[in-house]
C-alpha cells in the first residue's frame, strides 16, 4: 500500500507519532546515562549485534510477530553485551578493540540470517529489511502496548532508584564504599539501555539506532545544570527528531526514517554545541573576545601611565601616535571605549592638529591595579 | 556478621596479612598493619607502592589474593556506616552536570535508605558540612566551575556528612593551594580531636611530622609504623625510597621530582 494513502487513513499518524514520540523519549532518557557513563559506543555495538536476533525471531516464529523479533532482538543484544565483557576480561584487548569485534562479527552474523530469511514466504510483508535502517510507518497500533511497556519499565525503575543511578554514574568507586549494589545498579541501566535500543530499532533502524541514544544526550547536556533537567530535556529533544522524522519519512514514498532522524537529531546537535548558553561556541568566542578587549585596554593604559611618568606629569597630553610607536596601532574599537569608560580623555595641544589623549585619575586608579595585580 | 566474635577491636584499623596483586605483580605483598582509635596516621611511601591500593583493600573495593581487614574488629562489610572515604579528586568527571551541595549530599545516600529521597534535614546536614569547608557559599555552584582545591573540600566534606568513626582519604593534599591545604588538616585535626581515627595517604614528607601523630611507611610492604617521631628515621626513608631521596640533615627531607602515580 502507498504509504501516502496509509499516512492520511484516520489513526495511522497518530501511531507514529505516538510510538515515534514514545520511542524518542526512552533512548533519549537512557541515552543520558550512556553518554554520561562514556559508554556511547557500547550503545552502537548492542544495537548492531540485535540484528541476528530479529532476523531469528522472525525464521522461528514464521510471522512478523513484533514479540517474537523483539525477544530474539533482547537476547542477540544480551549475547553480544557479555561478549564484550568476557574478551575484556580475558584476553589483552581493550574496550573499543572488543566493541569493535563484536559489533563487526554479529551484524555480518544479521546480514547473512537477513538474506536467508527474506526468501522465505511472508518476508517481504513481515519488513524485516525495514530493521535495517527503521521505517516508523511499520508501526502497529499493537507495537505501542509493547513500547508503553519498556517505556514504564525504564521511568519506573528510574524514579525509584534515582539516587542510587545518580551516584553510581557520578563515582562507583564511592557508591561501592557506601555499600551499595554497584555491580547490580549498572546491570540494570544496561539493560535498560539495551531494552530500549531493541524497541526503538523500528523507528531507526539497527545501524543508526545508536544516534537516537547519544545524541539527545549529547545536545541536552549543554544547556542544563542537574542530571533531572539533562534526562528530561534529553527526552525531549528524542522525541523531536523521533517525530520529525518519522513524519518526513512517512510523507515520502520509501524514505527510511533511520537516516531522517539522524539528520534532525543532529541539528539538535550543532544548534547546542554552538548556541548554548556557557558552554557553546559562540559563547566562549564571546568569552574570549572580551578577555583580548580588556588586555587591549590595559596595555594602552600601561602606556599612557609610562609616558606620563616619564614627563613627571599625571594629566601629560600623550600624541595618539607615540602609543603606537610604543605597543603597536591598538585594534579597533579600543582608544573609544577606553574613552567611553571615562579611563582617558581627548585634549588639544594646539599647534598639534593630531590627536592627544590624557590619562584620567580614573585610569591612573586603573593602571595602577593592574600594576598590582602583576606583582609576585 | 554482628554475630561473630570480635577480633582485634582494640585498633580502629587492623590488617593482617594482606596480599593483592595485579595481574602477576603484587601490589601489597604480606601486609601487617594496625592502627589505634583517635590518631591522625600518614601513610607514606613511594608512586606505585600500594598507598591507594592498601586503601581500596580495606574498603572491601579490590579482592585481596589473600588476608583479612578488620575496623574496630569487624569485617569492612558490616562496618560502610561508619568509614568515611575521600577518593583521589581525579577519579571522578568533574564535568558530571550537577551542584556542589548534591554531590555532598550523596554521602548520606547509604544512611536514607532505598526509595527515599533527601529532604531539607538532608540539605541542612550537607551545608553544615560546606560550612565546615569554608565551602557554604557555593552550594549551588555547577561542579564543573570549581578549582582544584575547591574540588577537594567538596569531596571532603561528603565524607564529612557521613559522621564516620575512620576516614580514610586518598592524597587530599595533592596539588591544593596553601589556604586550601590549611582548611582540610585543620579539619582533620577537629575530627582527630572528637576522637576520631584519621588515615591519609599523603605525599609531602616535609610535613609529615607537623601534621600527623601516626605513621606508617611502605613500599609493597610494610617498612615501618608507630608514632612518627619513631618511624620518620633516615633508616626507613632509605628504605621505602631507595635511591630516590635526596638526604638532608636529620630527616628533613626532599623526594625525588616524580611525583604523577598512575591510577592503580
Amino acid at each position: 500500500m502507498n504509504p501516502l494513502e496509509l499516512l492520511f487513513q484516520p489513526g495511522i499518524v497518530q501511531t507514529v507519532v505516538l510510538g515515534s514520540a514514545l520511542l524518542g523519549s526512552l533512548a533519549g532518557a537512557l541515552g543520558a546515562f550512556a553518554v554520561l557513563r562514556q559508554q556511547s559506543l557500547l550503545g552502537d555495538a548492542l544495537s548492531h549485534a540485535t540484528l541476528p536476533g530479529v532476523c531469528l525471531g522472525f525464521l522461528v516464529a514464521g510471522t512478523r510477530d513484533l514479540g517474537a523479533i523483539l525477544l530474539g532482538a533482547f537476547l542477540a543484544g544480551a549475547l553480544a553485551a557479555l561478549s564484550v565483557m568476557l574478551i575484556t576480561r580475558a584476553t589483552r584487548l581493550k574496550t573499543d578493540a572488543a566493541l569493535g569485534i563484536v559489533l563487526s562479527v554479529f551484524f555480518a552474523v544479521g546480514v547473512v540470517l537477513l538474506t536467508l530469511a527474506q526468501g522465505r514466504p511472508g518476508a517481504a510483508q513481515a519488513g524485516l529489511s525495514t530493521f535495517l535502517f527503521g521505517q516508523a510507518a511499520a508501526i502497529l497500533r499493537a507495537d505501542l502496548w509493547i513500547m508503553g511497556g519498556v517505556a514504564a519499565l525504564a521511568s519506573g525503575t528510574l524514579a525509584a532508584l534515582w539516587k542510587e543511578v545518580k551516584l553510581v554514574t557520578f563515582d562507583p568507586d564511592y557508591a561501592r564504599a557506601l555499600g551499595l549494589p554497584v555491580l547490580a545498579i549498572e546491570a540494570t541501566i544496561t539493560l535498560l539501555i539495551a531494552l530500549a535500543i531493541v524497541v526503538g530499532l523500528q523507528l531507526a533502524g539497527v545501524i543508526l539506532m545508536v544516534a537516537l541514544l547519544i545524541a539527545p544526550a549529547a545536545a541536552a547536556r549543554q544547556w542544563v545544570q542537574s542530571l533531572g533537567a539533562m534526562v528530561w530535556l534529553s527526552a525531549a529533544f528524542g522525541a523531536a527528531a523521533g517525530v520529525t522524522g518519522a513524519l518526513i519519512s512517512a510523507s515520502a514514498r520509501g524514505l527510511a526514517t533511520g537516516p531522517v532522524v539522524v539528520l534532525v537529531a543532529s541539528a539538535v546537535v550543532l544548534v547546542s554545541l554552538v548556541a548554548a548558553p556557557g558552554r557553546g561556541l559562540v559563547w566562549r568566542w564571546l568569552r574570549e573576545a572580551r578577555a583580548r578587549r580588556a588586555i587591549a585596554g590595559r596595555r594602552v593604559l600601561a602606556a599612557f601611565q609610562g609616558i606620563a611618568e616619564a614627563h613627571g606629569d599625571r594629566t601629560y597630553p600623550t600624541e595618539e601616535g607615540m602609543v603606537e610607536t610604543l605597543i603597536g596601532r591598538p585594534a579597533p574599537g579600543v582608544m573609544d571605549r577606553l574613552e567611553r569608560d571615562g579611563f582617558i580623555r581627548r585634549v588639544d595641544h594646539p599647534p598639534e592638529t593630531t590627536r592627544h589623549w590624557e590619562l584620567t585619575e580614573k585610569g591612573h586608579a586603573r593602571a595602577d591595579r593592574e600594576r598590582g595585580d602583576r606583582k609576585p | 556478621m554482628q554475630d561473630q566474635p570480635l577480633h582485634e577491636p582494640q585498633f580502629a584499623l587492623h590488617v593482617e596479612d594482606l596480599t593483592v596483586t595485579y595481574g602477576a605483580q603484587p601490589a601489597l605483598w604480606d601486609i601487617d598493619l594496625d592502627i589505634p582509635p583517635g590518631v591522625m596516621a600518614a601513610v607514606v611511601g613511594p608512586n606505585g607502592s600500594g598507598k591507594s591500593t592498601l586503601l581500596k583493600s580495606v574498603l572491601g573495593l579490590l579482592r585481596p589474593v589473600a588476608g583479612h581487614v578488620r575496623l574496630f574488629g569487624r569485617p569492612s562489610g558490616a562496618m560502610r556506616a561508619r568509614v568515611g572515604y575521600v577518593p583521589q579528586r581525579t577519579a571522578v568527571d568533574w564535568d558530571f552536570p550537577t551542584t556542589v551541595l548534591d554531590v555532598v549530599m550523596m554521602g548520606l545516600y547509604g544512611r536514607i535508605g532505598w526509595l527515599r529521597r533527601p529532604g531539607a534535614a538532608h540539605r541542612a546536614q550537607a551545608m553544615a558540612a560546606l560550612a565546615e569547608l569554608g565551602m557554604q557559599d557555593y552550594a549551588d555552584r555547577q561542579i564543573s566551575q570549581l578549582s582544584g582545591g575547591q574540588q577537594q573540600r567538596v569531596f571532603i566534606a561528603r565524607a564529612l556528612v557521613q559522621e564516620a568513626d575512620l576516614y580514610l582519604l586518598d592524597e587530599p593534599l595533592a596539588a591544593v593551594d596553601a589556604m586550601t591545604e590549611r582548611v582540610i588538616m585543620d579539619l582533620l585535626k577537629r575530627l582527630r580531636d572528637q576522637g576520631r581515627t584519621i588515615v591519609v595517604v599523603h605525599h609531602d614528607l616535609t610535613t609529615v611530622q607537623r601534621y600527623f601523630d601516626w605513621m606508617v611507611m611502605m613500599n609493597v610492604r610494610i617498612i615501618g609504623q608507630g608514632p612518627v617521631a619513631e618511624v620518620f628515621t633516615a633508616e626507613n626513608l632509605r628504605a621505602a625510597y631507595g635511591g630516590q631521596l635526596a638526604l638532608i640533615e636529620g630527616g628533613a627531607v626532599t623526594p625525588a621530582p616524580a611525583r604523577t602515580e598512575p591510577p592503580p
